[in-house]
């Protein structure tokens, strides 16, 4: 359906924003990258999550919460999709819509797992598998901003081929003065790694966090497993549990 | 109806009645807090009911389970839209706990272990609609859902079911908690559903 521009057009109903899906990105072989037009989008913070809602022919619905994986552009906005098998929604975000299909969005919501520039505090991000999507609004945000509030990100995949945004990443590192990345590998270590496949413990977040006194902001994201097990290890190392930012996203440990 | 998603069919289930609107059925328990999982000691534990007059009334642990209990089954519903029906509890009514309590409140500022709070009407409090609770499934309440004990206010989402509970403030002025200050809905009934500010 071609993008024609209807005077007065209903951009908004009932609290839903009418968006439309303009592009799509393959982060791994199950992660996608959607990036969705929404007309008179009012911006959004890195952390804030959409929710989507699809409808189907009969009116059945069914809503699902995405965090924006980059910061507002427009009236562009991205989200990341991991395909959970036998799921509801994210198999269809990633295989039935289509580009130019229509999808209802509401948000921006939630104000509390949001990094807000004016903070110049250091910043640790933790992200389990698709928990890097806010993570890396974050990242994509200081860069836009120019900022040098120096930020530190522990990412935990399962296997190398399973790090979404692996190039940007990259690159950033090189380009982004202040911006340190290390890994953490659960199932399959890459060849030239000298560590075995381990899940996140206190020796990672010890290694590659911020010291306690430093007061850095802590954000953690992912299955809830992770986080409760990342987030339990920044208290015990004497963080203030108010320095640590959780945002769960689903029941499995992964 | 909304935007017909083309080739979407859902996940089809019998009609469920006791499903509010934009909600999906859950075996699982999925886990919505905004922080770190606090660690309560029972030694330590207390729960403070204050007035708007500042009147206290205290109960150590072992005061509160020496309580008559209750066993709701009910049906529980997430803001992320996850529902879970029939769900089994073991608590304290809040009837129980504010009887005989003199007060002229119309609110309730409940508060927890880590600094959590969450903003409801009192009469939403009374009348058998909220528990203190500490058993879950016929098994202690694990810390990551509350434990060891929060508050069951079903009737409305579930982050107005206080995990980590320590104490109710009662007063005379509406004062908005912590999900509330963030942009959630300050009452958030789930049949009309009241997710965020506007709804
Ligand atoms: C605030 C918030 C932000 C979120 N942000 C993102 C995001 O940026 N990217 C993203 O991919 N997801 C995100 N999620 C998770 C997302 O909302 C859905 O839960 C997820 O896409 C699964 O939905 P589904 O309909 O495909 O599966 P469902 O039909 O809901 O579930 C199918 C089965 O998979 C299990 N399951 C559900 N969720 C998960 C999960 N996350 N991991 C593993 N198993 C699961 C269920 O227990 C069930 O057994 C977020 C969740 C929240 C609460």
């Amino acid at each position: 359906m071609a993008r024609t521009a209807i005077p007065g057009r209903l951009t908004k109903r009932a609290g839903w924003w009418v968006a439309r899906l303009v592009d799509r990105r393959e982060e791994t072989a199950t992660a996608c990258t959607l990036v969705l037009e929404v007309p008179d989008w009012p911006g959004h913070l890195p952390g804030q999550h959409v929710d989507l809602r699809l409808t189907a022919e009969d009116g059945y619905q069914a809503a699902r919460s995405y965090s924006v994986s980059a910061p507002a552009d427009g009236e562009r906005i991205e989200v990341t999709v991991q395909r959970v098998p036998d799921g509801e929604v994210s198999p269809y975000l990633i295989e039935g819509l289509s580009i130019g299909d229509q999808i209802e969005v509401k948000g921006p919501l939630g104000g509390y797992f949001v990094w807000r520039m004016t903070d110049p505090a250091p910043v640790l991000l933790v992200g389990g598998g698709s928990g890097i999507a806010p993570l890396m609004a974050m990242i994509r945000a200081r860069r836009a901003a120019g900022s040098r509030v120096p930020f530190r990100l522990i990412y935990s995949v399962r296997t190398e081929r399973d790090i979404y945004f692996a190039d940007e990443l990259r690159r950033r590192v090189r380009e982004d003065q202040g911006l340190d990345v290390a890994y953490v590998y659960t199932r399959e270590v890459p060849e030239i790694s000298p560590a075995q496949a381990h899940r996140i413990g206190v020796a990672d977040v010890n290694s590659h966090g911020w010291p306690p006194q430093l007061e850095p902001t802590n954000f953690v994201c992912g299955p809830t497993g992770f986080v409760e097990a990342v987030s339990d290890i920044l208290v015990a190392l004497g963080h203030e549990p108010r320095r640590i930012k959780t945002e769960r996203f689903g029941p499995t440990g992964a | 109806m909304g935007i017909v998603s083309p080739g979407f069919q859902g996940r089809r289930r019998p009609a469920e009645p006791n499903l509010p609107p934009g909600q999906y059925l859950t075996e699982d328990f999925p886990v919505l807090s905004a922080g770190p999982t606090p660690r309560v000691s029972l030694t330590d534990w207390e729960f403070v009911l204050s007035t708007e007059t500042g009147a206290e009334s205290r109960w150590s642990w072992d005061e509160m389970w020496a309580l008559p209990t209750e066993t709701p089954t009910v049906d529980i519903h997430c803001v992320t839209h996850w529902s879970k029906l029939g769900t089994n509890w073991r608590g304290v009514s809040v009837d129980t706990l504010l009887d005989g309590v003199d007060t002229a409140a119309d609110y309730a500022l409940v508060h927890s272990y880590g600094g959590y709070t969450t903003n409801l009407p009192l009469d939403d409090l009374r009348d058998g609609q909220a528990w203190i609770v500490h058993q879950y499934d016929g098994a202690d309440l694990p810390a990551e859902h509350g434990g060891p004990a929060r508050l069951l206010v079903p009737h409305l989402y579930f982050w107005k079911s206080a995990k980590w509970v320590r104490g109710i403030r009662l007063g005379l002025t509406d004062e908005p908690g912590f999900w509330e200050t963030a942009g959630y809905h300050d009452y958030g009934d789930p049949w009309r559903e009241q997710r965020y500010q506007g709804d």
